[in-house]
């Protein structure tokens, strides 16, 4: 399988104090890692393509990684998701492979994290935003870190291109007050509740 | 603090490769923005000066928020830019008040110089505005290896009321910057332009 060719990495960091309401003492933070890579199929079919899942492992950690620093450490991380943008000269299912490399990572460096981690991807041109999905890293069903994180950039992907993207977030929404499965009150269990 | 903030948030790009060509050392640009509540929105005010003041305070605290997640001393960062979006309750003039009258001098003192105008953009826009930070080197603006922008947005913010404040920091120039000028080792940094 060929090598992992990075042409770009992207992290960005929010944190939000208020959206409105009371100024929390706890800001919210929203961190993203981006990288831009080749992709080594791009412009033909090829049907076999699970080797590359393996190839994107190390590059899944190294992301990982540098996305817990820029938030602190792995404790203070709560919450998580990933995303892919392929380039328009590869297929939807290119972006596939990220949901075992980008993911396993997470949960390896968080501890592991019993919750599945929440996905989405899309082909697009350079600029294509993707509005990545959070959820709790060990119950996906805790209501108040539902979230998203919109991410993109600005010339990525290229068509022979992908953009792998990885979430983390450091607790609930600014203001979640909609009820539901409490952080406090997660089992463990099954990684739902 | 003068400035309501709502949000802050941070940009780090590394380019590793352009067209297949290695960078290495990686190019890195750095931005760090600010959401903060416009106290002006709706209504015209004739005297600015609360947001010249909230300019001095963003001035510093986003150039450090640049400066550490690109890792580096002040001193190393090598070329820099600013840029306001005004939501639409608000004046472009309310983007000049931020930019233009005292948010400069905390910006040099975090670099520890800064002889160059701080180049800079404004707009008015609506949420998810995109915002192009023009970038020169710190020292000298003629450096054409320097001469960059970097683009940054925030899906929720401007709102109506509020102003988005950026503040870009770079440690290199253009990745495979080729096409000639005055240099970064040629700069005499006197006069702030070569």
């Amino acid at each position: 399988m060929p090598e992992v060719q990075v042409r770009k990495k992207l992290t960005i960091v929010e944190e939000v104090f208020h959206e409105g309401g009371p100024v929390s003492g706890q800001p919210l933070r929203r961190g993203a890692s981006l990288a831009v890579i080749h992709n080594p199929f791009a412009g033909r079919y090829v049907e076999d393509i699970v080797g590359f899942m393996d190839d994107l492992k190390p590059l899944g950690l190294e992301m990982a990684r540098s996305l817990i620093a820029a938030l602190g450490d792995a404790n203070a991380v709560e919450g998580f998701g990933k995303g892919a943008i392929v380039g328009s000269s590869g297929e939807l299912e290119h972006g596939a492979l990220w949901h075992v490399p980008g993911g396993y990572a997470m949960r390896q460096l968080l501890g592991d994290a019993k919750a599945i981690v929440s996905s989405t991807k899309k082909v697009g041109g350079p600029g294509t935003r993707l509005d990545l999905p959070v959820t709790h890293i060990n119950a996906s069903y805790v209501r108040s870190h539902f979230d998203a994180m919109e991410v993109g950039v600005t010339d990525a992907p290229r068509a022979d291109e992908i953009v792998l993207a990885l979430v983390m977030t450091t607790g609930p929404r600014i203001h979640a007050r909609v009820g539901g499965l409490k952080a406090s009150e997660i089992k463990g269990e099954d990684g739902l509740r | 603090m003068k400035a309501r903030i709502r949000k802050l948030a941070t940009f780090l790009e590394e380019t590793r490769q352009e067209m297949g060509m290695p960078i290495d050392p990686p190019t890195r640009r750095a931005a760090a923005v600010a959401v903060i509540e416009n106290p002006y929105a709706g209504k015209y005010v004739e005297d600015l000066s609360e947001l010249m003041a909230i300019g001095e305070e963003l001035g510093e605290l986003l150039t450090q928020r640049a400066v550490a997640v690109l890792g580096i001393s002040g001193p190393r960062a090598e070329s820099y830019g600013k840029a306001a979006a005004v939501g639409e309750n608000g004046e472009i003039e309310h983007a000049a008040a931020i930019l233009h009258p005292k948010l400069g001098t905390p910006v040099r003192k975090v670099l520890g110089k800064g002889a160059a105008l701080i180049p800079s953009s404004k707009k008015r826009g609506a949420m998810g505005v995109v915002l192009d930070i023009p970038l020169g080197h710190k020292d000298a603006a003629y450096v054409r290896s320097h001469f960059d922008g970097m683009e940054v947005r925030i899906n929720d913010a401007p709102r109506a009321n509020e102003i988005m404040v950026a503040i870009a920091v770079t440690d290199s120039g253009r990745p495979l910057a080729r096409v000639g000028g005055l240099t970064k080792d040629q700069i005499k940094g006197e006069d702030g332009l070569r």
